[in-house]
């Protein structure tokens, strides 16, 4: 299929185009197979470039034969364009719609992008998962673990990577038994492990008990090898009991204490991936009324349920990271499927536990290792966001909830992460509408399949450039090696303005209190450059010229 | 002393509850004239607690318990302390005596006349001079040709409540001045607040006038029209009513109510809609019930929060100096403000008004000033609204909290405009309350004088001002564009939220918080040093080598980010949008240490907290406890808490 067919109308003068926060900018409006392009054709007028899988609905309005289309993107912008002529305006919409909802892949955005930049460092090298536990291998680690080829064809689980990690005693023949008694085969593998006293973190699919209490031998060997002698664990299973007990009868279930007598089991309540959707749709509709009073905009705000899910997933990362640090044990995670909730809590636990996910590598590191390879399906949940008009069927903000999850731990301790809300904020919009590969498809046999590293470039050979490192770098960073509680209480939980408020108010005097931050410290680091300098040179001075000294 | 019947109680458990904390601590009670003292036992902290009586609310009674009475105390400054005391006696003793000790009868029994800061008479008369309102007026161009001063209300004839100083427009009459006082409530006449010298319109306020369903009165109505005509750029003025309407038609009923547009030629008048002085004091209770919530969830707290209706009022009175401040600086028109009696609502928008349109009120002089003026000197009254002395508890209101916190708003959206920081609001929000100064005691100028306050105690502003490093917001700017001219908030209900430095001590004293204000301040004060030291090594080197000296600037280009939709090239963009920097939620914590504020988060060495809870409650539980654990330190080790807290002096 040729991007023309679908492109009527590639170009129309006269366009005006208003944005929150922006003059209004007149000019012509150009589509192309991926991008809709408005340029004033005008030096120092900024032109605007909206990728079509950016745009998660538009609408049409006609006033006369003027129309307008209301574009409402993905990362929560909404922008109008006014189109002289009804048939253009026609032309356009139809023609947005089409090319945003494309079906295939192959004809994403990213396996047509070429940089324009040098690529310094290959993101698709950057974090190859036989690296994933490198550091680690030096220490006691390789005693109890070790890394699995099992998987290498994605047989055995198809949502998990090649390589995987797992207790030592236990063979690969028993990983497949285990499979087989986990939901998609996701047996358990290892997530953390903390180095400070050996404790581990493991994350699997629900186990397939049934309603007849199903058993598997390999798979109680495998989860008990990871507990010292007399220790007991933790099992956190993400549903409540109620939501647990149900799905025995589709097959699924959880660990019986009968079977299972060192494992303690815990319930929380983190909702599925729908629930989650429509709590999306409705914080973004409530933040979008400006005209809300302040009784219905607290409402809404509660309403929408937003800042519960997020009260939610913290706490449940907290009690992993507190069995872990605190209580000494080992921890398994999962929900369901494992590719949702589970890595919402095994990832925000390792932001609470591990220093090194909170640099600017190790947390891109942190989101290859736990959501990427651990086979979260980006494409199924950031198809749409919350403009969409259609049903929801596997979307869901999982992954955004997590970037909330991890800015909340970040606003509560503003020196201890190499980077600034600006990462989290960029790897929001690439979720959902980037012209790099890295977030397409939905587990590692998907990508390979595509063979995205031969055809697409990484996200991170952008990010990993000096001057991008730079623009997301922290001023206030300095590092910090211990574990960080962050409070949960509703209070300390605040609504995610950079993201949720982002174009609905003006961030002018808070860039300028950034910008003016960053010169405060660079302006110190200056000072003290030159006063070494000054230091040395006196006292070269006072060195040569002894007699100086005796009055 | 005769109130005070057991001044030492030992064995007494005390829970410090809005600390957060979990953690009794055992101890020995006293009671002297002026404050509660609590002394812990052990050995190693020996740590102090000192609790002002005149911060003391209210003084609780629960029934006894088998370990023993009890107490709790909670304060003007919304900290609550649980008291468990081992015999009821004892325990019925420290009750009386603090019921007493906190409710004085008469102002000589105020902390402010009985206590005698080591200070001679100069500095004292000093202290009362460090404000000179007359030097503001005339940095604003006032007198001038359209404003004057007015002998009217000297030795306070003309209205009691007034200052005995005041500016009028230069055509009103002392006849006139006279006859609109007549018909105004408490005899408070339209009188100058704010002179806006680029438009020349001006920001006036006075009472409601006794109209009731038909009364009019010429002298007011030449009042009004000389208001208008002192501003010649404007052939009208704008009346707001700062109450709701309906509000303003009930008082009709009264022989009071609003301005007849009929009646008075020129005017608009706009209703606003601040709620009376009653509404905003069960709101302030409803908030405080929020912030004490233990272990809400995001449903219990978000429900709190609409129920209280605090911000929907922070709103209504930042949305009345926004009104104002364009009417003013946008139209060029001016604008007299009144409620009821014009000493509550109306200095609440008088105010807000005044920080929204000159600058000068983002400093620290600056606020002090405004306060002086608007507040103080205007007979808004202190003692009864903040309970100074045992009366009528209607008379009680969070007037100015309200003020303070619009202003704590405003700083949430300007993180540059301020030049101080949250903790000097909250600074003057205790002094309202703890009668430690004469500055805020008695209802009005007048009683103040006759008090003879000035020679009997100590005006808190310069004791604040000696300690503005302390407050000083590193961020702010004064060549920055919102430093300067005209703020705009944004009003939208979600730019608002709710001051926990204020209201959740829950929070405030939550593990010792990296805070990215005190980190800076540190920072900025290191550059100080180094810019002395640089200058002290080039001339050393100058003298040395016997080169002159060759002065280098330091400059570092400023990193600009507004890159919002910028992109180069076929490139789309790439540029995540360099959204709120941390910066801007900066001024939450409140603590005295900035250099080692940084690094603080918990010492893992501290002891683990309770066992493994199921319940996700306890969970935040943990939390609170590991706080606890270092706060508890972090105050016993420093003392530097306690430096800064009047109540510890």
């Amino acid at each position: 299929m040729e991007f023309a067919e679908l492109i009527k109308t590639p170009r129309v003068d006269g366009v005006v185009l208003h944005r929150p926060f922006m003059p209004t900018v007149e000019g012509t409006l150009c589509l192309t197979g991926h991008h809709l392009i408005l340029s004033s054709r005008q030096d120092n007028t900024e032109e605007l470039w909206l990728l079509h899988s950016n745009i998660d609905s538009i609408e049409k309005r006609f006033v006369g034969s003027l129309g307008s289309i209301i574009v409402k993107c993905k990362d929560l912008r909404v922008i109008q364009l006014d189109i002289p002529g009804m048939e253009e305006c026609l032309n356009i919409a139809s023609s947005i719609e089409a090319l945003s909802t494309l079906d295939s892949i192959s004809l994403m955005y990213p396996f047509f992008y070429r940089p324009m930049f040098e690529v310094i460092e290959d993101g698709w090298n950057s974090f190859l998962p036989q690296d994933a536990f490198k550091d680690l291998e030096s220490m006691v680690w390789t005693d109890e673990w070790r890394l699995s080829e099992v998987n290498k064809d994605f047989s055995v689980c198809p949502s998990y990577p090649p390589l995987v990690a797992v207790p030592k005693d236990i063979d690969d023949d028993s990983l497949k038994k285990v499979a087989t008694f986990r939901h998609g085969g996701r047996f358990p593998v290892l997530s953390y492990y903390h180095k400070k006293n050996g404790m581990v973190m493991m994350r699997a699919g629900q186990p397939l008990t049934g309603t007849n209490g199903r058993r598997c031998k390999e798979d109680e060997k495998l989860i008990n090898a990871t507990l010292r002698p007399g220790k007991r664990g933790y099992i956190i299973d993400t549903r409540t009991i109620n939501v647990a007990q149900q799905a025995k009868a589709r097959g699924g279930g959880f660990e019986s204490e009968g079977n299972y007598p060192q494992w303690r089991r815990i319930h929380k309540a983190i909702e599925r991936s729908n629930v989650l959707q429509e709590s999306l749709i409705k914080l973004v509709e409530a933040c979008n009324d400006q005209s809300h009073s302040m009784d219905r905009w607290l409402s809404k705000l509660e309403a929408s349920n937003w800042q519960t899910h997020v009260k939610e997933v913290l706490t449940t990362a907290c009690l992993a990271a507190q069995c872990i640090d605190r209580e000494g044990a080992s921890v398994l995670v999962h929900g369901t499927e494992g590719t949702d909730s589970t890595l919402l809590v095994t990832s925000l636990a390792q932001i609470i536990l591990d220093p090194a996910c909170r640099t600017i590598k190790g947390f891109q590191n942190l989101v290859e290792r736990e959501w990427l390879q651990a086979g979260h399906p980006f494409q199924q949940r950031c198809a749409q966001s919350a403009y969409s008009n259609s049903k929801p069927r596997l979307e869901a903000p999982v992954f955004l909830l997590f970037l909330d999850g991890v800015w909340q731990i970040l606003r509560q301790f503003p020196c201890s992460f190499e980077f600034t809300e600006s990462l989290l904020v960029l790897l929001f919009e690439h979720a959902y509408a980037s012209q790099f590969g890295t977030f397409l498809g939905n587990s590692a046999a998907g990508r390979a399949k595509l063979s995205l590293p031969e055809k697409t470039v990484s996200l991170w050979s952008w990010v990993n450039r000096p001057q991008e490192l730079e623009r997301l770098t922290n001023p206030l960073y300095e590092a910090n090696s211990l574990v960080i509680w962050p409070s949960v209480a509703p209070q300390s939980l605040l609504l995610w303005e950079g993201v949720f408020l982002r174009w609905n108010r003006s961030s002018k005097s808070l860039d300028e209190a950034y910008d003016e931050m960053v010169h405060i410290i660079e302006y110190n680091k200056e000072l003290q450059n030159k006063v070494n300098t000054l230091r040395r040179q006196l006292a070269q001075l006072e060195t040569e010229d002894p007699l100086l000294h005796t009055p | 002393m005769e109130h005070i019947r057991t001044p030492k109680v030992e064995k007494v458990r005390l829970l410090d509850r809005s600390s957060g904390q979990r953690k009794v601590s055992i101890g020995t009670l006293y009671l002297s004239a002026t404050h509660t003292i609590f002394v812990e036992n052990n050995p190693e902290t020996r740590k102090e607690t000192w609790v002002l009586h005149s911060m003391v609310s209210s003084v609780e009674r629960p029934p006894t318990t088998p370990a023993g009475s009890q107490l709790i105390l909670r304060c003007k400054d919304f900290r609550v302390f649980q008291i468990l005391i081992p015999q009821e006696r004892d325990c019925l003793d420290v009750h009386a005596s603090l019921v007493r000790l906190s409710r004085p009868e008469k102002y000589s029994e105020l902390y402010c006349l009985s206590f005698n800061p080591n200070a001679n008479k100069e500095e004292r008369q000093e202290s009362w001079s460090f404000i000179d309102l007359m030097a503001d007026y005339k940095r604003m161009g006032v007198p001038n040709n359209l404003w004057v001063s007015t002998a009217a209300n000297s030795e306070y004839r003309v209205c009691d409540t007034y200052p005995s100083e005041l500016f009028v427009p230069r055509s009103a009459t002392p006849a006139t001045i006279v006859g609109s006082s007549r018909f105004r409530s408490r005899g408070r006449f339209p009188a100058l607040s704010y002179f806006h010298q680029d438009t020349l319109a001006a920001v006036c306020r006075c009472s409601q006038p006794l109209s009731g369903f038909s009364g009019r009165c010429q002298e007011d109505e030449v009042m009004l029209q000389a208001v208008m005509k002192s501003n010649p750029g404007s052939d009208f003025i704008y009346v707001v009513d700062t109450r709701p309407k309906l509000n303003a038609m009930a008082n009709r009923a009264a022989g009071k109510g609003y301005e007849n547009e009929d009646h008075y030629t020129n005017i608009k008048l706009q209703f606003i809609g601040i709620e009376n002085i009653h509404v905003m004091r069960s709101s302030q209770q409803k908030i405080i019930d929020v912030g004490e919530m233990r272990s809400p969830s995001m449903t219990d707290f978000l429900w709190g929060l609409e129920n209280s209706g605090w911000l929907k009022h922070i709103k209504a009175i930042l949305d009345a100096g926004v009104f104002i401040t364009r009417a003013v600086a946008d139209e060029g028109v001016s604008v007299l403000v009144h409620c009821s009696d014009g000493w509550d609502r109306t200095a609440q928008a008088c105010s807000v008004a005044s920080i929204l349109l000159d600058p000068f009120y983002r400093t620290i002089k600056g606020l002090t000033v405004l306060i002086e003026r608007d507040w103080v000197s205007f007979g808004h009254k202190f003692s009864h609204r903040y309970s100074h002395l045992d009366g009528d508890p209607k008379e009680v209101s969070p007037v100015i909290d309200q003020f303070l916190e619009c202003v704590w708003q405003l700083s949430e959206q300007f993180p540059c405009a301020f030049e101080f920081n949250e903790r000097f609001l909250i600074a003057i929000h205790t002094h309202v309350y703890s009668c430690q100064y004469g500055t805020f005691l008695g209802n009005c100028q007048k009683e103040r004088r006759d008090m003879r306050l000035r020679e009997r105690s100590h005006s808190v502003w310069p004791q604040l001002w000696k300690d503005r490093a302390e407050f000083t917001n590193p961020l702010y700017k004064a060549e920055l564009s919102q430093s300067q001219g005209i703020l705009r908030p944004n009003t939208t209900p979600y730019c608002f939220k709710m001051w926990k430095g204020l209201y959740n001590h829950v929070e405030k004293s939550t593990p010792p918080r990296q805070s990215p204000a005190d980190f800076l301040s540190a920072v900025r004060e290191e550059s100080q040093q180094l810019e002395e030291e640089l200058t002290n090594h080039q001339e050393k080197i100058a003298a040395l080598t016997g080169k002159p000296i060759t002065w280098e600037n330091i400059e570092v280009p400023r990193r600009t980010r507004h890159l919002r939709y910028r992109h180069s090239g076929p490139d789309p963009p790439t540029f995540a949008d360099p959204i709120t920097s941390p910066a801007h939620e900066n001024t939450r914590t409140l603590s005295s240490e900035p250099a080692n504020r940084k690094a603080q988060t918990q010492d893992p060495s501290h002891s683990p907290p309770v066992g493994l809870q199921l319940d996700p409650e306890d969970l935040s539980a943990c939390s609170d406890l590991e706080s606890g654990v270092a706060d508890l330190s972090s105050r016993s080790s420093s003392g530097g808490d306690d430096s800064k807290d009047p109540d510890l002096e």
